[in-house]
Formats: C-alpha cells, sequence, structure tokens
C-alpha cells in the first residue's frame, strides 16, 4: 500500500513539474513585464529597466532557456522569485494562503454540510413541493454569478445596517475597527467574516445539494435499501443508515477536492469582500505582468489539487470496504 | 426473555390460517395512466404452507408481495384486505408496519447482488435485523448471526461474517438473504424470485436453503416466480396470475395435472421439458400479455384465447369452483373445457414447421460448417490504476474442439463463467485466438485478410440475448434490417425487397417497417434481431441465449420460428443458452462447458438420457421439471460451493473441487484426478465424456 501510494505521489510530481514548466514558459513569454516600465513619466531608461528586470530574472533579452534555468534552480532551493516591482512570491503565497483558507474553510465546510443534508433530504421527498421549490432555488444560485450574489448580499447588508442604526456587517477586508473589550478583534473578525462565508455557503450548498440529491435518488432506489426496510428498519433509519451511507463515498471524492483547494481561494468572492487572498492574487500576477508569481499560483494550485487526489483516494478506501479490501 | 419464548408468544398453532388475503386491489399512476397492477386477489395461507404465485411480467405477482410487506410507494392505493394472525395490516402506520416486517414477514427477493448493502459486513445486516425487534446485547445476536450463517450454509461461518458482501459469490449473497429473513423466526416467507439470478446447480441449493429455513421456522412460504418448474418443486398450493387478475388457483395437483383456464393450459404447453425429446413444434400462446393501463372489459386473455367467444369480451369471469372445493377457475367456458377435456394440443396446437430436407443425409455426410480446434483464449489479468502490471491469467477458454455441420444445431451450455460466451467472441471476432485454431467454412480465422474477413462475416451472423439492448431506439426497423446490407454493398431496390421479405419470414408485419423497437414486444424485438442476422443470407447463426430475456408464453414462438428457419434456410446453429430444458427441445448436438473445457459432448438425447460426466449429471439434476409427480419423487445431486474463479482453476480435473464422484473415490484415484487432465473419451455413437472415472 505504501508502496503503491509512493509511486502514485512520484508520478503526481512528475506530472507537476510539467505543467508548472509549462506555465513558466507560457508567462515567460506573453506576460511581458517590460510594458509595466514603457509608460512611466518619465520615461526610464532602458539600462535601469533591463537592470531591474535581470535582478528579478524577468529579462527578455536573457535566452528563455537561462532564465528558465535560473528560475528552475531557484525554486529547487525554495525561492518562486520576485515580482517585476521586486516583491517575494514566497512572501506573497505564505500569507495570502492562510487568509484564504480563514475566508473559506468555515464556509465550505458549512455549506457541503448543508449541500449533503439538503440534497439527502430533498431525494426523499423527490417531486414535492418542498423538493422542487428547493431545486428551483438551488438552479437560480448556481445559474446567478458569484458577483451578482455578492453585491446583492452586500447591497441587503447595508441596508441592514443603515435602517438597523447598527454596524452588524461589515464587508471591507478581513478587519476593522477594533473595540476596546476582551476578544474584540475575535467579533471584529466574525463581523467581517459573517457575509462571505454567508455567500460561500449559499454557493457551495447550491451545488453541492445537486449533486447529493441526485447520488441519494440512485441509493435510495436501491435494492439494499428495501431489504433494510424488509427487516423492519422505520424509513428514516433505513435511509439514513443505508441510502446516505453508500451515496455519501461519491461526495467524500469531491469533499477531498473541495478542502484541498480551499488554499487556492474564491476569487469572486475574496474581490468583493476585498480579502487579499490567492484567489485575488492570481488575477492581481496576470495584471501586473508578474510572472513568476502566475507560475507559482499555479505551481500551488496544481499541488493543492493533487493533495485532494491523494485526500480523496484516502477518504474513499475509508468509505468503501470494497475498495478498501481488493 | 429468549427469542425463542418471544416467538411462541405471538406463534398461532401450525395448520391455522396464518395470512388471509381478500379481495386485494392494487393501482399505482403512472405516466400512461393508471396501473391497476391487482385486481382482486385472495387467498389464505396455513403454516408449513407455499403457496406458489405464477405469472409472466407484468402479471401483478411481485406488486402483490410489496403491498403484502407494505413497501409499496406511497402513491400506491391498496384495497380489500391482508390479515395477519387475524389482524389487519392494510391501514397500519409506518413505524406498526416496521415492527411487523423482517419479524412475522420476511422477504427474500430476486437478485442478491444488489440487496445487500456492500459497505457494511455480513454479520453487521443480519445483526441488525435482529436488533431491529428484539433487545438483546450485541455478543448474543452476533451469536445468533453466526449460527443462522451455519444453517443455511455458509462454510465457516465464524470468519465469514465478519465479510463484505462482496466477498460472496451470488448464491452465497442469497443464502445471506435467507439467513437475514429467517433470522426472526418468521410466519410468513415471501421469496420474489429467490432463483431467478441464479446459475442452475446453485439455484438448486438455494432452493434446499430455503426448504432448510421452512422446516426450521414452520414458516408459510409465498414462492413468486415465473418458473413452472421451480413451481411444482416447491409448491403445495398455486395461484395463476394473468394481468393482475388470479385466473385459476387449486392445489399444485390440479394446477399441473387438471388445468382448466386456457391461460394455464397454453403456459404449461408451451414450455419445452427437460425429460422429453423434441416431439415437433411447441404449441404456441399467440400474442403477449397485455399491458395493464387501460384494460378493456371483458376476460384480458381474449385477444390470445382460441375459444373466447362474445361473453368473454364484455364480462370478465370470476373464480368459480372447478367441482373440487379446493381449485378454482375464471373462465366463461369451465364447463365445455372440462366436459371436453380439452388440453393444449387442442386449444394450442402446434404449427406446421419446414421440415429439414438436409437432416436426412447422415450427419458425416454433411460439409462443416465450423470447425474449432484447441481454441484457448486466455486473458492477462491486470492490477492497478496507473501502473497496470499482471498478476496471473483467466483461462476463459482453455482449449476446446468442437464441429458444426450443415442444418444442424449445437447447444452449448454451462453455468456463468464457464467460458461459452468467450467462445462465441471468439468465433464471431473471426481472428487469431490465444492457441488453436478457428475454422469458418474451411477458411482458417487467423490467416484471413480484411476484405476476407468481411466477405466470411456475411456466411456468420449473431442473435443476442436482450432483444431491448442489441436494437438502436433511435432507429426504424426498416434501418435496422438494412444496415448489414447497406454495409455489404447491396442496392437500395434490393434492400427494399428484402427487408419486406424478410419481415414475412420472421412472423412480423411487412407494414411495420417504419416502426421504431419501442413499438414491439420482447418476442417481436428479438424476430427482429433475427432478421437483421438473416439479412445477409448466413450459413452459421450464432444464437447467444436468444430466448432466455423472454416470457415463457412468448420463448414457444421464437423457439418455433427458429427451427422453421433452419428447416427453411438449411442454417447451421451454434445456440448458447444456460436453459437446458431448451436445448434439449431445439438442439442436435450438445456441448457442456466447465471452466473453459468441455466436459461432454454429443448427441442430445444420448447426453441427456444417459449423462456420464458427473457435472452433466448434476447440471441436470439440479434443474426442475414443470411436473409435481416427478418431482417429489427426483433424488437430486446438490454440488456443493460455487464455480471456482477461471484465474485460479483447480489441477487435472477442473471439476474436481465440487464433484460428488471425487468425494467417494480412494486416495490412489483421487490422486489421478488432481494429476491427470481428463481427456475426452468415446461413450457412444456420439458421445464423448471427461472424466476418468465415467463407466
Amino acid at each position: 500500500m505504501l508502496r503503491y501510494i509512493g509511486k502514485r505521489l512520484l508520478n503526481y510530481l512528475v506530472l507537476l513539474y510539467v505543467a508548472v514548466s509549462l506555465t513558466w514558459i507560457l508567462a515567460a513569454t506573453q506576460l511581458n513585464p517590460r510594458g509595466l516600465f514603457a509608460l512611466r513619466q518619465p520615461p526610464v531608461p532602458e539600462s535601469t529597466i533591463d537592470a531591474q528586470l535581470s535582478l528579478y530574472n524577468l529579462n527578455d533579452k536573457v535566452p528563455l532557456a537561462e532564465r528558465y534555468w535560473t528560475w528552475l534552480v531557484g525554486v529547487l532551493q525554495g525561492n518562486w522569485g520576485y515580482s517585476p516591482l521586486g516583491v517575494s512570491v514566497n512572501d506573497e503565497i505564505s500569507s495570502r494562503m492562510w487568509v484564504s483558507l480563514r475566508l473559506l474553510l468555515i464556509g465550505t465546510i458549512i455549506g457541503i454540510v448543508v449541500g449533503v443534508a439538503i440534497g439527502a433530504w430533498t431525494a426523499t421527498r423527490q417531486y414535492r413541493i418542498s423538493d422542487r421549490m428547493l431545486t428551483f432555488l438551488s438552479l437560480l444560485i448556481i445559474s446567478t454569478p458569484a458577483f451578482v450574489i455578492g453585491h446583492l448580499t452586500q447591497i441587503g447588508a447595508t441596508w441592514f445596517n443603515n435602517s438597523t442604526g447598527t454596524r452588524t456587517f461589515e464587508f471591507i477586508g478581513e478587519s476593522g475597527d477594533v473595540g476596546g473589550y476582551p476578544l474584540a478583534w475575535l467579533v471584529d473578525r466574525a463581523q467581517h467574516l459573517l457575509l462571505p462565508t454567508l455567500v460561500l455557503i449559499v454557493l457551495g450548498a447550491a451545488s453541492m445539494s445537486r449533486i447529493q440529491r441526485n447520488l441519494m435518488l440512485d441509493s435510495l432506489g436501491a435494492d439494499y435499501v428495501r431489504t433494510a426496510r424488509a427487516k423492519g428498519l422505520p424509513q428514516r433509519r433505513a435511509v439514513m443508515k443505508h441510502a446516505l451511507r453508500t451515496a455519501l463515498i461519491p461526495t467524500g471524492t469531491y469533499v477531498a477536492f473541495s478542502v484541498a483547494t480551499m488554499f487556492v481561494g474564491a476569487t469572486f468572492t475574496e474581490r468583493i469582500f476585498n480579502f487579499p487572498g490567492i484567489g485575488q492574487y492570481s488575477i492581481d500576477t496576470i495584471t501586473y505582468r508578474d510572472v513568476n508569481g502566475v507560475v507559482a499560483v499555479t505551481a500551488f494550485a496544481g499541488v493543492c489539487v493533487l493533495v485532494g487526489a491523494v485526500l480523496s483516494d484516502i477518504l474513499v478506501a475509508i468509505l468503501d470496504p470494497r475498495v478498501r479490501l481488493q | 426473555m429468549t427469542i425463542e419464548n418471544q416467538v411462541k408468544q405471538r406463534r398461532t398453532q401450525a395448520g391455522q390460517t396464518v395470512l388471509s388475503v381478500s379481495d386485494l386491489h392494487v393501482t399505482f399512476p403512472s405516466e400512461g395512466g393508471l396501473v391497476r397492477a391487482v385486481r382482486g386477489l385472495s387467498f389464505d395461507l396455513a403454516a408449513g404452507e407455499t403457496l406458489g404465485i405464477v405469472g409472466e411480467s407484468g402479471s401483478g405477482k411481485s406488486v402483490t408481495s410489496l403491498a403484502v410487506m407494505g413497501l409499496h410507494p406511497s402513491t400506491t392505493r391498496i384495497s380489500g384486505s391482508i390479515k395477519l394472525h387475524g389482524q389487519e395490516l392494510l391501514g397500519q402506520t409506518d413505524s406498526e408496519m416496521s415492527q411487523i416486517r423482517g419479524r412475522d414477514l420476511a422477504m427474500v427477493f430476486q437478485d442478491p447482488l444488489s440487496a445487500l448493502t456492500p459497505v457494511y459486513t455480513i454479520g453487521d445486516q443480519i445483526v441488525e435485523a435482529i436488533q431491529a425487534h428484539y433487545d438483546i446485547g450485541k455478543a448474543k445476536a452476533w451469536n445468533r448471526a453466526v449460527e443462522l450463517l451455519d444453517l443455511v450454509g455458509i462454510p465457516d461461518p465464524k470468519t465469514r461474517v465478519r465479510s463484505f458482501p462482496f466477498e460472496f459469490s451470488g448464491g452465497m449473497r442469497q443464502r445471506v438473504m435467507i439467513a437475514m429473513a429467517i433470522a426472526n423466526d418468521p410466519d410468513v416467507i415471501i421469496a420474489d424470485e429467490p432463483t431467478t439470478a441464479l446459475d442452475v446447480t446453485i439455484q438448486a441449493q438455494v432452493l434446499e436453503v430455503l426448504k432448510t429455513a421452512q422446516r426450521e421456522t414452520g414458516a408459510a412460504v409465498i414462492m413468486i416466480t415465473h418458473d413452472l418448474g421451480v413451481v411444482a418443486n416447491m409448491s403445495d398450493r398455486v395461484i395463476v396470475m394473468y394481468a393482475g387478475r388470479p385466473v385459476e388457483a387449486g392445489s399444485v395437483d390440479d394446477i399441473f395435472y387438471r388445468p382448466r383456464m386456457p391461460y394455464t393450459i397454453g403456459l404449461l404447453g408451451t414450455v419445452p421439458r427437460l425429460d422429453e425429446a423434441n416431439r415437433g413444434a411447441l404449441p404456441v400462446l399467440e400474442g403477449n400479455p397485455p399491458t395493464v393501463v387501460d384494460l378493456p372489459a371483458g376476460c384480458p386473455f381474449v385477444p390470445r384465447c382460441p375459444i373466447a367467444t362474445e361473453e368473454c369480451s364484455s364480462v370478465e369471469p370470476v373464480l368459480t369452483d372447478a367441482g373440487d372445493p379446493n381449485h378454482w377457475v375464471a373462465c366463461h367456458h369451465l364447463d365445455e373445457i372440462k366436459a371436453k377435456g380439452l388440453d393444449h394440443s387442442v386449444l394450442f396446437p402446434a404449427p406446421e414447421l419446414a421440415e429439414r430436407e438436409l437432416a436426412e443425409i447422415p450427419r458425416g455426410e454433411r460439409p462443416v460448417v465450423l470447425e474449432l480446434r484447441d481454441l484457448k483464449r486466455h486473458f492477462p489479468l491486470m492490477k492497478g490504476a496507473i501502473y497496470r502490471r499482471q498478476i496471473g491469467t483467466v483461462y476463459a477458454v482453455d482449449g476446446i474442439d468442437l464441429d458444426l455441420r450443415e442444418s444442424e444445431t449445437l447447444g452449448l451450455v454451462g453455468e456463468s463463467g464457464c467460458g461459452k460466451s468467450t467462445t462465441l467472441l471468439e468465433i464471431l471476432n473471426l481472428g487469431r485466438p490465444t492457441t488453436g485454431t478457428i475454422t469458418v467454412l474451411g477458411k482458417d480465422t487467423s490467416r484471413l485478410g480484411r476484405a476476407e474477413r468481411k466477405k466470411l462475416r456475411r456466411d456468420l451472423q449473431v442473435v443476442f440475448q436482450d432483444p431491448m439492448a442489441s436494437l438502436d431506439p433511435r432507429m426504424p426497423v426498416f434501418d435496422i434490417i438494412a444496415e448489414p446490407m447497406s454495409v455489404h454493398g447491396y442496392s437500395k431496390s434490393e434492400i427494399e425487397i428484402r427487408v419486406r421479405e424478410l419481415l414475412e419470414l420472421v412472423g412480423l408485419e411487412p407494414g411495420h417497417a417504419e416502426r421504431y423497437p419501442q413499438h414491439f414486444s420482447g418476442g417481436q424485438r428479438q424476430r427482429i434481431g433475427i432478421a437483421r442476422a438473416l439479412s445477409l443470407e448466413p450459413k452459421v447463426m450464432v444464437l447467444d441465449e436468444p430466448v432466455s430475456a423472454l416470457d415463457v408464453s412468448i420463448q414457444a414462438g421464437v423457439i418455433n420460428l427458429l427451427e422453421d428457419l433452419q428447416g427453411k434456410l438449411g442454417l447451421a446453429y451454434l445456440f448458447v443458452a444456460h436453459d437446458l430444458a431448451v436445448i434439449r427441445h431445439i438442439a442436435d448436438r450438445v456441448a457442456v462447458m466447465y471452466l473453459g473445457k468441455i466436459v461432454e459432448i454429443g448427441d442430445v438425447d444420448e447426453v441427456y438420457n444417459d449423462p456420464k460426466h458427473p457435472y452433466t449429471q448434476a447440471l441436470l439434476s439440479a434443474i426442475p421439471i414443470p411436473d409435481p409427480k416427478t418431482e417429489r419423487t427426483r433424488q437430486r445431486i446438490v454440488l456443493s460451493g460455487d464455480l471456482p474463479g477461471p484465474a485460479d482453476p483447480p489441477s487435472g480435473c477442473k471439476f474436481r473441487t465440487r464433484c460428488f464422484r471425487y468425494a467417494t473415490l480412494g486416495e490412489g484415484d483421487r490422486a489421478r484426478c488432481r494429476d491427470e487432465v481428463p481427456q475426452l473419451t468415446v461413450h457412444g455413437a456420439d458421445h464423448r465424456a471427461a472424466c476418468h472415472f465415467a463407466d
């Protein structure tokens, strides 16, 4: 088993290396960091630009292969390079991933749990009014772009704050004015988290409930649920113990991926609520022609996905004896 | 209090009625309209008694079982009365029914592969069944689970109780289902097609287990099945259902020896018999069972009934007693049938079939159309998702010799996993087997070029098992039948004429060529499949279980058609089936396969009348015959265990691990079975068997 996992990891590493290298080539040839200096007033002398770009291994006058080698040597030493303006990519990633995690942890997990619960419940009430209503609602949410939902909740929150004259909802950044009472920092953080978390729960629950409903419908109709009922289990217990338990196996894969990719962030939510996380960083690096940043974000996302794959393998093995024992 | 005492408290005395169903009606909505699945079913069931409910698909027999269990969907409307020990079950809340289900009423379902929850151990699931009703400790419940597994014949129950369902074969899982059903000593066990998904030797084992379970618990059993042999073997009394209606009810002897309702008469007459040689065409029950949506007034059997009169189409007959208070028949013409003693030869005369002229020529003088010499097909057994590696070999077909001559039918029989489908695919592939040769019409298939192979395909056509899956639902029948011809370059006008000819040939309306497969019934679809296979005028037809997916009353028509076509066109059939009675009827010669080897081959009557190989003997003895008297006196050879995996077959004789003869041999003889692979030896004019000790 360990040998198998080891082999699998090695395979993933090769895959990751290829993907990241290709991203580097794409970014290095297409992003053109020199352009950043082109519109400066007064114009920056070319020699200064060259010097600055060379300092961060971004100079397009240096042959691609040489730059690639420099980049690779740096990465192997644990240094992912610098932005054209000299900000360390390592520092950015290491601080931003935690911002993303703080933002997403609660929202994602509650979203999954709520989604699974709603999906399973609506499946047992297929075609009844409650099922149709929730189906309609979740489809509405799924088909509404995230930034629309984000802004709508902000408008609602502002209205609530104004009409009650409080500042219950805070939605700019991770923290704001901290009061003087004990644990005020915690309350402040919670206030700032409330709205984005709500958005994440709604979005996550909506899509998860669709997936879970379908999985649950399959297993509700399964013969073994009928067997459980024939044994004398009441409907509720037969559904919870037999149908839901088997319907959760495929969900395990999904959960493993979402937990791992949580670090990569939710771009829209971060942007709307101004959380300086990885999702926002990925957009910024492209906008500011930050070759090393783009590559680092890609690599980071890749690692997260691979960890998700390994996690899902493990989780499925735990949930499903057929995988575990064969 | 122990389970035994609690059970005794509520158990009524044996002989008394435990379950009483009267005037049961079950109706549920569907897209087509209201489905009146059961209409007016009544019966009383005594303790220890077995009631067989027989019917084809759509007859309402499974719906009945779910209604009694209270497991029907909530949209179903049920009226009438279902009383258990005098207590009315209809109208009980689900939690009240939950206390009865699994304790007083237990059920065994059809498909054991999907009836157990895959993520819990066998033990967990049996314990759950016990603890759902009795508050006994965990350790006690587990002990009881082990006892139950032992009772139903699971070897090494102490270890196997911790196994998961996927570690059990289908037969073993059905034993577990039975163990679960009898866990709380029920009063009634409902078995809904409990052996339909199983192989015949496993079916024999499971039926024995069911009988044991019934003996141990004293329960009444409702045996729901379409298999008349199983009914004859198991039941004391029988109810025949047709289109949701009970049409005949009586003791098993009444039903089998004195059937009075034309449907029962026809059904019994159309079944090929394992114990009788082919005596010409089978009687045919024309038409199809009706759908139970929007049934017209009158007797639902009218469209298929040879003696229907106007009264039959307007008034639905009720069950009346046929001179014997225990024999009830729903037919307006009961008196006439009884007085004249009408049987199936009168009511459903067998059609005239084309004679096989070539059959007059001795077999040895007819040309060989298909020949297999030492055919082997081995598959590598792979493991791993990314780094795949071979961990073994599956010996799917392991050296078989066959020859098929013009205008004859060779039956290939064996249980699932014996390699008969692989053999077919190897032949159809027209390629190079692992070793050995396949010769079709004198051509060695491994030496064919592309063009030659395509040309040869015209002469070798196939009919598949599932007529639903083997016809493209989006193609009209005309296109389905025309497709092979356009591939082989027939002209448009030629195709046009031929499709109509073919439809007529297989007994379908040529005017229906523009319809789609869903407009046809199962039997008609299989006829379309046969027409498609015939379109290129092949010389050899490979038939892969062509009638096993069809209802009993439909099978006979398709079998007759195949025989008729053979007579008209001089076709040679390689007929694969697991139903040995069908093979006995249609085949001239039969080959019995076990784990990739032919263990016995020869003339059908010789093999069936005097089987030499112990496996053939067990196989023939395992099949229930639709004749209660014969069934009562038959001594069954029940094989132990399951088919070993083809990846790890036993050494020497592959059958020795399950062989009853091997068990009686001395050590020296046993060594011979272990070490020496038995070869086919001659036992008659056309009869060879591969057993060291076939006397």
